[in-house]
């Protein structure tokens, strides 16, 4: 296992790849995506959490607050895995970043941190989000407690009751869970309902969205806060192989953990970055440029235009768009996009499991699946996964599938 | 981007319509009817003509509507699922003449799909003089303005208690039609009274410059019509006309639910003879 350096605030750069991943223009723009597509009641809003960003992030002290919070709250570095068995199964050599091992399980702290932090510099007392899995929602609900601030959280109907587990958890920490009813009752929906319930409560609340989405500055601001996860594993896998890796893999659905770890290898022409997209909902690949959500973006939709609702075992990428940075990266062929089966999916959160001894999240397991399925053009490559997050969410979902799927009680035949 | 008071083919713009009105002393009323509520919809638009109406915003219902409060949610769901698409609403609008203007309202990605110069020629055809596109802000709004100026579409800009002196003073010089007010921190929606925030906002507009200001959101009957344009040029009324037609109103008694609004705000501003 690789050791890591700790990033402090001296080495932390102002964006980890500035030629494919930099700055986006000053009206929000990567390339023809992106932008800052809501009603007026926000534009204000909008302006403001970009002028404290910035302010925030050129002042020492509060990204020191940021790395010294991930570091001693929130368990950063994550480690480097290296899987021996499956890397001898697969005939390649596949590396984890372990964002799994997060406090709150997934790589979604980064980003809450990062926009707590920020929201008490802007004098807010209250912070609202949407969820799809309940990663995100716990993970705001987690900051929030930590840093005394109330907490509302929007989620899909269908949401809460595939991730019960994650609805409570949230309700233990203090915040208040509220189904959104319109629509597919799903991410998406979740988004549309927090969006709702900023523009009334803007005074005194930050919306602490949970992807590289929205209206500018969010998409810019979500990845900064996650390129810790691509700069830690540029220095973990020098570290232990003495190169980089020739792919690295993340799932994607609005595409923030694809993002962080993208940063850290974007201007490395050499490495491969790839986003494992759910099929039912694969926006980079079957989608078109739409505007909703505040962006420009790829998004499924029908031929009119209306936004179609994305279907996908793992609820965490069960949304119909992306964020704009990668609709900007697929456009220019600098990240590839491949869609995975819920199917390939439950093989692989299966295989982890049983070959390595972790049970990933249904959606880190996408990016298992696209190895699996690309294992002959992969040969003897190194592969780094970002394992997003971990599994304890879905195991009941998955028993509940594989039961049926195999006539099995709790995983045993009967 | 100054797309001013572009000339309609019939020669009268939306402005120059609600200005004849407003001159006079008296208060527009602008009703919203969702496009494909029910079978009779395009009747519905006549008859808040009928009622009185100044102008109408055809809402052609988008999937994500971020802005709207639950009754234009439920409205926009109702048409979708009765298949209603953008062509379909600007198609079964065409062939009448309405005698007003109508006024488009929807989301930006209807209209950036269907194709600027598309949508402004069909549109226009169907009797479209404005549009209303609250996701689309004032910097992102040059090419579909310039696109509908040249069908004689005007494209109206909203402004919100929050936005700045310096910004307010570019929507009212950019906007065309007329500056939407919207009256609350909020989404659509009836509401008991409507936020003094309106009628300091109003004030705000006017001071800005010689522009209608209408208030939209949570405009919910006659009283908060005549309260709404005590400083404004008028109001528009959606959620509260849509919530009757979604509890199996009658075109009849959703036209009555219009022409009181404009009886109250006649008796309150006459309008000079």
């Amino acid at each position: 296992m690789a050791v890591t350096e700790q990033p402090t605030s001296d080495t932390f750069p102002e964006a980890a790849s500035p030629t494919h991943m930099g700055l986006p223009d000053a009206a929000g723009f990567f390339g023809e995506f992106g932008g800052r597509f809501v009603g007026e009641p926000l534009i204000g809003a909008c302006q403001e959490l970009e002028e404290a960003f910035l302010d925030a992030w050129a002042d020492p002290e509060f990204r020191n607050e940021f790395i010294d919070v991930l570091r001693d709250y929130g368990g950063r570095p994550s480690p480097l895995t290296e899987c021996e068995n499956l890397s001898q199964d697969l005939g390649l050599r596949l590396l984890l970043k372990r964002e799994d091992l997060n406090h709150t399980g997934s790589h979604k702290i980064n980003n809450v941190i990062g926009q707590a932090l920020l929201a008490k510099r802007m004098g807010k007392t209250r912070l609202i989000a949407e969820t799809g899995a309940g990663q995100h929602g716990v993970a705001t609900a987690t900051a929030a407690a930590l840093l005394d601030m109330s907490c509302v959280v929007y989620m899909g109907e269908v949401d809460m009751e595939r991730q019960a587990l994650n609805v409570f958890r949230m309700r233990l920490m203090g915040a208040e869970v509220i189904p959104a009813m319109s629509g597919s009752r799903t991410l998406k929906d979740a988004v549309n309902e927090a969006m709702r319930a900023w523009v009334s409560e803007v005074t005194d609340t930050h919306y602490c969205l949970g992807s590289v989405m929205g209206p500018h500055p969010y998409p810019w601001m979500v990845r900064t806060f996650h390129e810790i996860i691509g700069i830690e594993a540029r220095q973990q896998v020098e570290a232990l192989t003495g190169g980089l890796p020739d792919v690295a893999v993340a799932c994607v659905g609005g595409g923030s953990n694809a993002a962080g770890l993208f940063a850290g290898f974007a201007d490395d022409e050499t490495v491969r970055l790839i986003g494992a997209e759910p099929a039912g909902g694969a926006a980079a690949g079957r989608g078109v440029p739409a505007i909703v959500h505040g962006m420009k973006s790829y998004f499924m939709q029908d031929e009119v235009g209306q936004i179609l609702e994305a279907e996908s075992i793992s609820a965490g990428l069960d949304y119909p768009g992306l964020g704009p940075e990668h609709s900007h990266l697929a456009l220019n062929k600098r990240a590839e996009y491949y869609p995975v089966t819920d199917e390939q999916v439950l093989d692989s959160f299966q295989l982890l499991s049983r070959r390595e001894g972790i049970i990933p999240a249904l959606e880190s397991a996408h990016a298992l699946a696209w190895v699996v399925q690309e294992i002959e053009q992969l040969a003897g490559k190194t592969v780094l996964i970002n394992l997003s997050g971990r599994g304890d969410k879905d195991v009941r979902q998955v028993q509940e599938i594989l039961d049926a799927q195999n006539g099995t009680v709790n995983g045993a035949a009967q | 981007m100054n797309t001013t008071a572009a000339p309609s083919r019939n020669g009268v713009s939306l402005e120059a319509h609600l200005a004849e009105r407003i001159a006079a002393g008296g208060k527009v009323l602008l009703p919203y009817v969702t496009a494909g509520i029910t079978d009779d919809w395009v009747d519905l638009v006549e008859a808040v003509i009928d009622a009185g109406a100044d102008a109408v915003e055809i809402g052609i219902p988008f999937s994500d509507p971020a802005m709207d409060g639950t009754t234009i949610q439920e409205a926009s769901v109702v048409a979708l699922d009765r298949g209603i698409t953008p062509a379909d609403a600007l198609d079964q609008l065409r062939g009448r003449e309405y005698g007003v203007p109508l006024i488009a309202m929807t989301y930006y990605n209807l209209v950036y799909r269907y194709g600027h110069e598309r949508f402004a020629a069909d549109a226009a055809a169907a009797g479209v003089r404005a549009t209303i596109l609250p996701d689309l802000p004032m910097e992102q709004a040059g090419d579909w303005a310039e696109a509908g100026a040249k069908h004689g579409i005007e494209n109206i800009l909203l402004a919100a208690p929050v936005t700045s002196d310096d910004r307010l003073a570019q929507v009212v010089e950019n906007t065309a039609g007329f500056v939407y007010v919207v009256s609350t921190m909020g989404t659509t929606g009836e509401r008991g009274e409507v936020d003094d925030a309106a009628s300091v906002l109003a004030r705000r507009v006017k001071a800005a410059g010689d522009r209608p200001a209408v208030v939209g959101f949570g405009i919910s009957g006659p009283a908060t019509a005549v309260a709404a344009s005590r400083e404004s040029d008028g109001v528009i009324v959606a959620s509260a006309l849509m919530r009757k037609v979604l509890n199996g109103e009658s075109v009849d008694q959703a036209a009555s639910f219009v022409a009181e609004m404009r009886s109250a705000l006649d008796k309150e501003y006459p309008v000079e003879k």
